[in-house]
């Protein structure tokens, strides 16, 4: 290379290197006080939902499609609650109701005036491919199988760890195979609905454990919310389409995850029956299937009138052809919430109710 | 001593009588055998270490390309619609704009409903049910309703006119006949009403299986048939083209400094570690320092390629200049000395010998520090580029998202087609890898030659 390449080289670089600090600098100026598109932060299980919304929205309206982020509720709700000001999100996506403490972090924030949008409900399978026979299984069952530790088998109010290799040897009529269960990590709300539904569910059926509840709260949950570590629960992703073909391959594992999941492959998985019923999609409408949860968007009402399109969106998400029973959220596996819910949410939602945490 | 020499060189069989007649040729002669031996092992250990790694990539790359192959077709079918005014809800007599305005909220849902159901209606069931005609409306894409609305607003003196057009059938239907079901047989979230109108439509020639250019032109979708790659693959040009920027320069100018103008004191000791330890730190620490300090302290948008070439600026500068400062070094001192005796100043030296010397290896050290963040996600979750963006990003200051996320973001769908879709995306990823480092080593190769 010669020397006049060289310095053109340097030339070059030099000179862009000042017009990306130039271009840095007319960006920030531009992010004035404006914006064009919705945003939305929060859960990855209301993640499936809402971008179906946007996308739908930004067909049918003149306004741009919705930009949503997949952070998980908890990163999902301190965005959210950062402040008012526009560079923050308008809604925040949440597979759990709002806490009071992310609430008065709101409120700290001067985030004072929030709506809730209850959208439907998510039930959480226990499924296993369908080659192998469906499972019944109570949630004291499951309790027994993944705790880290349990109540001992003489029956004495101690806790040894987890001594269940097989599942029969919890109830003999479970079939004779090792316990192996893919479940979510520790980070996703999946889990902590999980441990909420079934195992603390389970836990609860022992009369000596509900009774430290009273005494000392955190070592109940410890009880009842801590997963076996010695393999027998593996952590694997949350909802990926990779443990459909990781229970397919082995006949022999369970999976624990999201409704939606199970509804998409019901051609290759199949749900365990817990406690008397099955992951039908009525049976978690009308709540006689155990396992379910609510879940939930927020809406930043300052910004409504500053973004334009909230409302329309929101009236598009709460709408009979979205959330209703024949909507088409109930295509992606979303539990519809029930004619009169609905209405109910709707007009809540409409007229922008503040919402008000007093517990 | 010499004993335990003969035993090492001739191996330990040979009885002691034996060895004290030969002579060392002879010894050599019969270690030689031995020797060649475990040169030949070793030899072997080495090629089929290669072979191995060889291997995974063939079953990797064959593994992803089995799995993208249905990504890349898709079927349509063919409807005639009958474009009726009445059931559009919009008015005959207009024309021109304010039939464009009427049309483009007209009841196009309703026209392809009304359109499709005499499709499915024979002598026995002269009349479908509403169970029949919910089946038979998600036998398409939710997205034909805007597919039949186009085509009206492009041609607005068909209304009231019945076209053929050619619509997306539903990812369920798409992979039903793409997996090689026994035709009219129940399968994959079909039933077998499904399935016979299917056979029926295949029958009539009404289904046609086209290549899916829309995988390229096709932003972000929600829908599997109508997903596409491009609003990722402009955000991963995007951001690195705003990290190429910023690093390739930064870095080199930062090596250039630390190597030929520092002094040697405790300082810049200091400085050199603190590079070497960056290189090593976790990028969702990068992450995180980019929504603190870029995003929160300077105000630039979230999810804004800008920021994220930024946070890959970060990560990738401590392997550019370790790099450049290795190839720098690589430079002999004897062509700095020339250069001085003859009167350069250290910045001509620098600019003029050591620079275009040392070219090549700084390529290299860019183009690694390139591909690194071309497969980075982690530190792009916390800047907010892991999000569901349907508009395709023109500027560095819009929100966007880039491949890698887009893969992991498919890979998380529960809809089956998504599994296509996140290999084909891969592939598009490994493609863009495979350009860069050509790229990269025929600039290198150029620079070599002097």
């Amino acid at each position: 290379m010669n020397k006049m390449m060289t310095s053109a080289l340097t030339k070059a670089v030099f000179g862009l290197s000042v017009s990306t600090v130039a271009l840095l600098s007319s960006v920030t100026n531009a992010q004035g006080n404006s914006r064009d598109t919705i945003t939305a932060v929060g859960s990855s299980t209301v993640y499936p939902f809402s971008t179906v919304v946007a996308e739908r929205f930004g067909k049918n309206t003149d306004f741009k499609t919705p930009k949503i982020e997949s952070t998980g509720t908890g990163g999902g709700m301190k965005l959210f609650c950062a402040s008012n000001a526009i560079d923050t999100p308008d809604l925040a996506n949440a597979s759990r109701r709002m806490k009071k403490s992310e609430f008065d972090m709101c409120a700290k924030n001067g985030v004072t005036s929030i709506t809730e949008v209850l959208v439907g409900y998510d039930g959480i399978v226990v499924a296993n491919s369908n080659t192998a026979s469906a499972m019944k299984v109570t949630r004291k069952e499951l309790f027994l199988a993944l705790a880290k530790d349990v109540p001992a088998k003489d029956g004495s109010e101690k806790l040894i760890a987890n001594p269940y290799r097989v599942w029969s040897d919890i109830n003999p009529t479970l079939p004779a195979n090792k316990i192996e269960v893919l479940g979510p990590p520790p980070t996703s709300g999946t889990r902590d609905a999980f441990a909420e539904l079934v195992l603390e569910a389970g836990c609860k059926k022992y009369a000596w454990i509900k009774a430290i509840k009273k005494q000392n709260k955190s070592k109940y949950k410890e009880i009842c919310h801590s997963v076996r570590e010695d393999h027998a629960y593996i952590e694997a992703g949350e909802n990926d389409n990779l443990i459909v073909q990781k229970l397919t391959a082995n006949p022999k594992a369970f999976g624990i995850f999201g409704f939606s999941f199970l509804d998409q492959n019901n051609d290759m998985l199949q749900g365990s029956i817990i406690d008397g019923q099955g992951p039908a999609f009525d049976a978690i409408a009308d709540g006689s299937y155990p396992v379910s949860r609510p879940l939930y968007f927020y809406v930043k009402n300052a910004h409504v009138g500053k973004v334009p399109g909230i409302l329309a969106f929101l009236k598009e998400y709460t709408s009979e052809a979205a959330m209703g029973e024949e909507g088409y959220l109930t295509d992606k596996g979303l539990i519809p919430l029930g004619e009169v819910k609905l209405a109910k949410v709707r007009n809540n939602v409409l007229s922008l109710t503040p919402l008000a945490l007093n517990k | 001593m010499t004993n335990s020499i003969d035993k090492n060189i001739t191996g330990n069989a040979t009885p002691a009588k034996l060895q004290t007649k030969l002579s060392t040729t002879e010894k050599v002669a019969l270690s030689l055998k031995k020797r060649h031996q475990k040169e030949r092992r070793f030899r072997n250990t080495g090629f089929s270490a290669v072979l191995f790694g060889f291997m995974l990539v063939v079953i990797l790359i064959g593994d992803i390309t089995t799995k993208a192959l249905p990504a890349f077709h898709q079927h349509w079918v063919k409807l005639d619609v009958n474009y009726q005014s009445d059931w559009l809800s919009v008015d005959a007599n207009l024309s021109g704009y304010e039939l464009t305005q009427q049309l483009k909220t007209a009841n196009f849902r309703k026209v392809l409903r009304n359109s499709l159901y005499p499709m499915f209606v024979n002598e026995q069931t002269p009349k479908l049910s509403r169970k029949d005609k919910r089946s038979a409306f998600k036998l398409f894409s939710s997205n034909a309703e805007f597919t039949i609305r186009d085509a009206l607003l492009a041609a607005p003196e068909d209304l009231n006119e019945t076209v053929s057009i050619w619509v997306r059938l539903d990812d369920d239907v798409d992979s039903y006949l793409k997996e090689g079901f026994a035709f009219g047989t129940a399968g994959l979230r079909i039933d077998e009403q499904q399935a016979q109108w299917v056979a029926k439509l295949e029958q009539e020639q009404r289904i046609e299986s086209r290549f899916n250019t829309s995988f390229f032109t096709a932003s972000d979708s929600r829908e599997p048939e109508l997903a596409g790659i491009k609003g990722a693959l402009m955000g991963t040009l995007l951001t690195m083209f705003v990290t190429l920027l910023l690093s390739f320069p930064l870095g080199v100018a930062g090596a250039l400094y630390l190597e030929e103008f520092a002094p040697k004191n405790r300082l810049t000791d200091i400085i050199e570690i603190n590079i070497n330890n960056l290189a090593a730190v976790p990028s969702i620490v990068f992450g995180l320092l980019g929504l603190a300090v870029i995003i929160n302290l300077f105000g630039l948008p979230r999810s804004a390629p800008l920021v994220g070439g930024i946070v890959l600026t970060l990560m990738t500068l401590p392997t550019i200049i370790i790099a450049s400062r290795a190839a720098i070094k690589a430079v002999p001192p004897s062509i700095r000395e020339a250069a001085l005796g003859l009167g350069a100043s250290k910045m001509q030296v620098t600019l003029s010998h050591v620079l275009p010397q040392a070219m090549p290896g700084i390529i290299t050290g860019g183009i690694i520090g390139i591909a690194q963040a071309l497969g980075e996600t982690a530190p792009l979750l916390m800047i907010g580029m892991v999000a569901f963006i349907v508009d395709v990003p023109t500027s560095i200051a819009d929100s966007a998202t880039v491949l890698p996320v887009q893969i992991f973001l498919w890979a998380d769908s529960p809809e089956r087609a998504f599994l296509a879709k996140t290999s084909a995306a891969i592939l598009v990823l490994l493609t863009l890898l495979l350009v860069i480092n050509t790229t990269a080593t025929v600039l290198r190769s150029k620079f070599e030659k002097k």
